[in-house]
């Protein structure tokens, strides 16, 4: 149960990063904030929505959505040449010849995508 | 009100990501073989590293570890009896060892040197699921499972097994009254990393102990070469 450490690093990245923005988004307030997240990165979403509001409150992320995009695993399977995208995590075969697979092209995902911004009122 | 996408694509654990490459470097740097011990509680992590200690020290090779728990200076002191330098780091509830927590104990170790080690191993809490996330800048991720354990641990926990470098299975003293079925442990751990080395073994008896030793020695040239 790592997530609420997780999710502390990801307020504090956004708040780091709306800190970096041009003067003209000062104060902008958070709407949403989308991750990638792959099948292999032991993150339960639902335990990452359940400490969102209580560690966004008080920052520019209070009220914000939270959008978990979850990405399968792809393997590489040598002898077909091709990768291809697993159903589970049980099985590390190729689904078109059953070969086992050690390449893991995706899965390992723990990343944040990007965020949607309110800029509030805009000065042209 | 104007809204907008800012484009962040930057990794949760980037601040341990690039602590644990600072420390890959480090430990490049200076020749040491670094291994991170995984496991459930209870595997036996603390008697099969006892016996790694002793064993690599009588074989005129230098080695110390750190060793994460929640609580308790108890496995630092264990491992202290083999003779190599032991440094506990005490999580406090924190559910994995990260790298700033070995950077920080590495930090003012007294009398002990990167450069000074061929070996250095680091016991993680007990858990199968947090510490894999952590990099902790190790060269080589053990995985220990043992045979109490019941043989589908690999695909409870795939994320663990899939992202380690060797498999260690222990007791192997007591397989035959717990009813261990060997080959289907050996088939669900390359079942969820395929090719992965897998050592049979025993703390207490010494069984697959030189094969390991065989496979640090191995590593280790690997890295200095």
């Amino acid at each position: 149960m790592h997530e609420l450490s997780l999710v502390t690093s990801i307020v504090e990245t956004v708040t780091e990063t709306l800190a970096a923005l041009p003067d003209s988004s000062r104060g902008a307030r958070v709407l949403e904030v989308r991750l990638r997240v792959g099948a292999l990165a032991s993150v339960i979403p639902e335990s990452l929505e359940f400490c969102w509001g209580i560690v966004s409150e008080g920052t520019p992320l209070e009220d914000s959505r939270l959008v978990v995009n979850l990405l399968p695993v792809v393997v590489h399977c040598e002898p077909c040449g091709i990768d291809s995208e697993l159903e589970g995590v049980q099985s590390f075969r190729c689904p078109h010849c059953s070969e086992l697979c050690g390449e893991i092209r995706q899965g390992r995902e723990l990343e944040i995508d990007s965020i949607e911004i309110d800029d509030g009122e805009v000065s042209e | 009100m104007t809204t907008r996408i800012v484009e962040l694509r930057r990794g949760i654990l980037k601040k341990n990501d690039e602590l644990a490459a600072g420390l890959r470097a480090s430990y490049a740097a200076a020749g040491v073989l670094v291994l991170n011990l995984v496991s459930s509680p209870g595997t036996g992590k603390t008697a099969f590293l006892e016996r790694t200690l002793r064993e690599v020290l009588a074989h005129g090779s230098r080695a110390a570890a750190l060793v994460g728990d929640l609580e308790t200076d108890n496995d630092a002191r264990r491992l202290a009896a083999s003779g190599a330098p032991v440094r506990q780091i005490n999580t406090h509830g924190i559910c994995h060892l990260d790298a700033e927590m070995i950077g920080k104990h590495l930090d003012g170790w007294e009398g002990v040197a990167l450069g000074e080690l061929d070996y250095l191993f680091i016991e993680n809490v007990g858990n199968l699921v947090c510490p894999s996330s952590y990099d902790l800048g190790e060269r080589i991720r053990v995985v220990l499972l043992s045979v109490t354990e019941g043989e589908d641990k690999p695909l409870k926990y795939p994320t663990m097994f899939n992202s380690a470098d060797a498999a260690v299975i222990t007791k192997m003293d007591i397989a035959e009254p717990c009813g261990f079925d060997r080959e289907l442990a050996l088939k669900n751990i390359n079942e969820i990393r395929p090719g992965i080395r897998i050592f049979e073994t025993s703390a207490k008896t010494g069984a697959g102990i030189e094969e390991w030793l065989g496979y640090l020695g191995e590593e280790r040239k690997k890295r200095v070469s």
